[in-house]
């Protein structure tokens, strides 16, 4: 037994429901409790869903104990097929389900002798995958099941399509900033004149998932799902695929060097035509994204040096250790990752970029780690959002686990050339804020003007300024000049001094700078 | 207690969609501020658990998740040890008066023996360590806090009526104490302060003391609450001590001081609205023997407080998808103001500690010449929402899951998780039911152009 307050990545059955419900016209029954669909209310309130979340329990209580489910979850199953008459339905398994060990094969077996719908049963361990690997896996497996079905029913077309075309892997419902960074993406190559051939799982539909292979290339965005499936593709119909996260203007112009590449491999033998990107890749790097001249400008300037800390997924977290250490020049004390299962990877790809690696799945390690560095920013998930409320230290949220504000209404993509800017704002203000704050405190805070002599009010004749004294104050910027004064009152009246010179107001601010 | 039938009782398949009932540690912990709760049981619950209470995690909460691994579910691992283990971090961090375990499905499944494991380390830590069951299997939502506090019910001391006030058995052979401390005024015999009353269910202090001061002005004062502000201070319980609950969803919590306590049961309406309100008062005071004063024009007060909020939902059609057993008391309350109700789905309905509640909802129904709801027990989620299709009520309480998806339909929705954590008890808070309930429609009335009037261009051309 662990003792538990808080967790990065969710219980395996999300991730299976995450991809299930992103696919459309997919329906998950989950083998579970009363209680255990909170998915429902996660994804209607958070991505503030119009439709009802295709996702129902088949209700395990003291009967299903007892007697096991027997015929229920089957009854479960055809009611769904005849109700909604979804194209698959995805038994999903939760712990409850997997203690219990109730064979969901066999309930599969039976009730697809019935349905009109594709039934199959999510293929996951709970015990041994969290959420993210659960949902790679099951996407893996729903393609897998289509794929091979299509073969076995000789509809597969292997021919690949006559333009250059790519397939999006791995977006998928609530994801952070999956929507905004799916368009963004989709622009990217299309740009370059590819087509995007399909994006799984986000409003997939199954019917074409056939046509997967005709993309001349897969990419994966986010390390953290889709890389099984682009292996399994790889494999079996011979399609590569980019992995590389096009976040941050380098990782961007290498992810479209690698498309440059692949398209080249068909591209010359098909047509004899080589293409060449490099020219795109300067003009959005000079004319659309902002953030190559930004880190050369004097903002960027101003921050180059200062501390930051980052944990997120291990996409999120290294691309952005990526940004800050190379492209903005800010010194990244402590880089990491909640996703432990990637750790190998992580490590490689944050070498030499940070001074110190955290992989944990304990909040506490994280916050502790922070609170000793004490950089200047924070870039994390909403766990370290609220750490650095606790100790003051602005922080700016760059990955899941995810909360309603990290579903803006505004185009907000962290890919792309416009991610760049995206987050070129994000990781300036929240190091601006910092400083702001940070300038208010060196000067004694907000203007408070006459309330500064409140409590001094009583004996405020014996404390004298003098001409000189007086004047210095107004040399202080105004909104300061209240609190100035109140320090050195109170300074003067601790130390017994009747009267203030300048050089008293100096040992003051001394005496009350930290 | 008699129970009644109410023609129009249903029972669908219960697949509904309402919260674990783990949750009673949101607002447990904070009602019970010595006590530190530990939830036993795999990651699911953890992660409903953080982000069911949202902000809430992160203000250093008194409790935790004992989270069982491969090892424990397999018994490679001694469940005694481990919860030693944790227990003991537990106490040194926090020193809590009282650990409370929550069982949840996991326990259930694998057989932890916890009420036998319990009070072994209760022994060996020197902590008070109470155990409640409350899973998904049996249970829905607020009933967690029912299993909680049944449990803390055994935890009680013991009142002993023969020792305290031997002299003072009245006509009916019933136990009357003299409680009030300060109740010197023994010759003063028109008012006398009886106090071997104690009420159950968790509520904010500040509703209590309401509570408690709206039944002194009937000169019966309350000896004590279950659970009470501390657990160090729980009310004694004992032959001769009624009990009467404040909230729909406690029925274990009813029949354990009645059953191992020898108390007396109070069946009353519950004091939500100003109906409920005056008719729970009421009915203590008939079992006190004590005529209640100015509660009618009491009542009649509040009603005209409501004046403006029930312009607003008068004669409006509202529907509940049931999940958090609040739904009769507020059901009623709604049709005393006015409103129809379709449907009242409930997940659990107990007829016999619900009895007085239901008799009022069917009087308030003849008095305001409105049709008797359906009552639907275990609903069907799905069903629901094909019967709102052809309904169209004006309003759906529903829970969140469904909220969203509905707006969009066009009909108008309560969030109903709200109404267990707003202050909905007794006449001082008879405002704050109705608020919530014409939110969505004062919404509406207030004319916000909704997407097809705002798409429309207003510019001729």
């Amino acid at each position: 037994m662990k003792l538990a307050y808080w967790m990065y990545a969710g219980p395996a059955h999300i991730g299976t429901l995450r991809v299930a419900s992103s696919f459309r016209n997919v329906h998950a029954i989950m083998h579970a409790p009363l209680g255990d669909d909170y998915f429902n209310v996660m994804r209607s309130t958070s991505e503030r869903e119009r439709d009802f979340t295709p996702v129902t329990a088949s209700v395990v209580d003291r009967h299903v104990l007892a007697r096991g489910s027997q015929e229920k979850v089957i009854n479960n199953i055809s009611r769904k097929d005849e109700e909604q008459h979804p194209d698959l339905i995805v038994l999903t398994p939760t712990c409850t389900s997997s203690i219990l060990q109730e064979d969901l094969q066999n309930f599969v077996d039976r009730a697809s002798l019935s349905s009109e719908s594709d039934v199959i049963p999510a293929d996951v361990n709970y015990h041994r995958v969290n959420e993210l690997q659960a949902a790679d896996r099951t996407l893996e497996q729903i393609t897998r099941f289509y794929l091979d079905r299509a073969r076995k029913r000789s509809t597969l077309d292997r021919s690949v399509t006559n333009a250059p075309s790519a397939n999006i892997i791995g977006i998928f419902t609530p994801g952070f900033h999956n929507q905004h960074d799916c368009r963004e993406l989709k622009r990217l190559p299309g740009e370059s004149g590819i087509a995007v051939n399909q994006v799984i799982p986000e409003g997939g539909s199954l019917k074409y998932l056939k046509d997967l292979p005709r993309a001349w290339f897969n990419t994966v965005p986010y390390r953290e799902v889709g890389l099984v499936t682009a292996t399994f593709l790889e494999k079996e119909y011979g399609m590569p695929y980019i992995s590389i996260t096009p976040m941050g203007i380098s990782n961007t112009a290498d992810f479209i060097t690698q498309i440059e590449k692949l398209v080249n491999v068909w591209a010359s033998a098909l047509s004899g035509k080589r293409l060449s990107y490099k020219l795109y890749v300067d003009n959005q790097t000079k004319f659309v994204s902002q953030a190559a001249w930004f880190s050369k400008s004097i903002d960027c300037q101003n921050s180059a040096g200062k501390e930051a800390a980052i944990f997120g997924d291990a996409t999120h977290a290294a691309s952005i250790t990526k940004i800050l250490a190379k492209e903005m020049g800010i010194r990244v004390s402590c880089s990491g990752t909640y996703c432990k299962h990637d750790a190998e990877r992580f490590n490689e790809q944050v070498q030499g970029l940070c001074d110190e690696v955290t992989v944990t799945e304990d909040h506490t390690e994280v916050g502790d780690t922070i609170a000793r560095i004490e950089p200047s920013a924070i870039f994390g998930t909403q766990m370290e959002r609220h750490i650095g409320k606790r100790i003051d230290i602005p922080c700016g949220v760059i990955s899941s686990p995810v909360h309603i504000q990290n579903f803006p209404l505004g185009y907000r993509p962290f890919l792309g050339y416009e991610g760049t800017n995206q987050i070129a704002d994000l990781i300036y203000n929240s190091f601006n804020l910092g400083m702001e704050d940070h300038l208010l405190d060196v000067f004694g805070g907000h203007d408070t003007k006459g309330v500064s002599t409140k409590s001094l009010s009583t004996d405020r004749r014996e404390i004298n300024w003098t001409p000189e004294a007086e004047s210095e104050p107004n040399r202080i910027p105004g909104f300061a000049r209240g609190k100035t004064r109140r320090n050195t009152e109170v300074f003067a009246k601790q130390n017994n001094i009747p009267e203030i010179t300048i050089d008293v107001m100096y040992v003051a601010k001394e005496k009350s700078s930290p | 207690m008699k129970t009644l039938e109410i023609p129009t009782f249903e029972c669908e398949t219960g697949n509904y969609h309402t919260f674990c009932p783990i949750s009673c540690v949101a607002w447990l912990y904070q009602k019970i501020e010595d006590s530190s709760f530990l939830v036993v049981g795999t990651k699911t619950r953890g992660y409903f658990l953080q982000n069911a209470l949202g902000v809430m995690i992160f203000a250093e909460p008194r409790y935790a998740m004992a989270e069982s691994e491969e090892g424990d579910i397999s018994a490679q691992l001694n469940d005694q040890k481990e919860l030693e283990r944790i227990c003991l971090r537990v106490r040194n961090d926090r020193n809590p008066s009282v650990i409370i375990w929550i069982g949840t499905c996991t326990t259930e499944i694998i057989k932890m023996d916890l009420e036998g494991i319990a009070p072994k380390l209760e022994k060996q830590l020197g902590i008070p360590i109470v155990v409640a069951r409350a899973n998904g299997l049996d249970h829905a939502f607020t009933q967690g806090e029912d299993t909680a506090l049944a449990a803390t019910t055994h935890r009680c001391p013991e009142y002993n009526c023969h020792t305290t006030n031997q002299q003072k058995e009245d006509v009916t052979g019933r136990a009357v104490v003299d409680v009030a401390p300060n109740n010197n005024s023994s010759g003063e015999k028109s008012k006398p302060i009886r106090c071997n009353l104690v009420l159950f269910g968790s509520l904010p202090s500040s509703v209590a003391s309401q509570s408690n001061l709206e039944s002194k002005r009937q000169s019966v004062s309350v000896s004590g609450w279950l659970p009470s502000q501390k657990y160090t201070e729980l009310p004694a319980l004992g032959e001769g001590v009624y009990v009467c609950g404040v909230n729909p969803f406690l029925s274990r919590t009813a029949t354990t001081p009645m059953r191992r306590r020898k108390c007396q049961l109070i069946g009353a309406p519950f004091p939500i609205g100003p109906d409920g309100t005056r008719a729970w008062i009421e009915k203590i005071c008939s079992v006190f023997d004590v005529k209640p004063d100015g509660l009618e024009e009491r009542e009649d007060q509040i009603w005209k407080n409501l004046s403006d909020y029930l312009e607003v939902i008068t004669g409006k059609s509202v529907f509940f998808m049931g999940d958090n057993l609040l739904e009769i008391s507020i059901a009623r309350f709604l049709i005393r103001c006015g409103m129809v109700v379709y449907e009242i789905g409930i997940p659990y309905m107990d007829r016999r500690y619900q009895a007085a509640e239901l008799l009022l909802l069917q009087h308030t129904c003849e008095k305001m010449e409105k049709p008797t709801p359906r009552i639907v027990e275990k609903p069907d989620n799905y069903s629901q929402v094909q019967r709102m299709h052809e309904l169209q009520p004006d309003l759906a309480i529903t829970g969140m899951a469904h909220a969203n998806p509905l707006e969009a339909r066009n009909i108008d929705t309560k969030w109903s998780v709200e109404f267990t954590f707003a202050q909905i008890h007794g006449s001082v808070n008879a405002r704050d039911a109705p608020e919530l309930v014409t939110r969505p429609l004062r919404r509406r009335s207030d004319s916000i152009l909704g997407c097809r009037s705002l798409s429309r261009q207003t510019v001729d051309v």
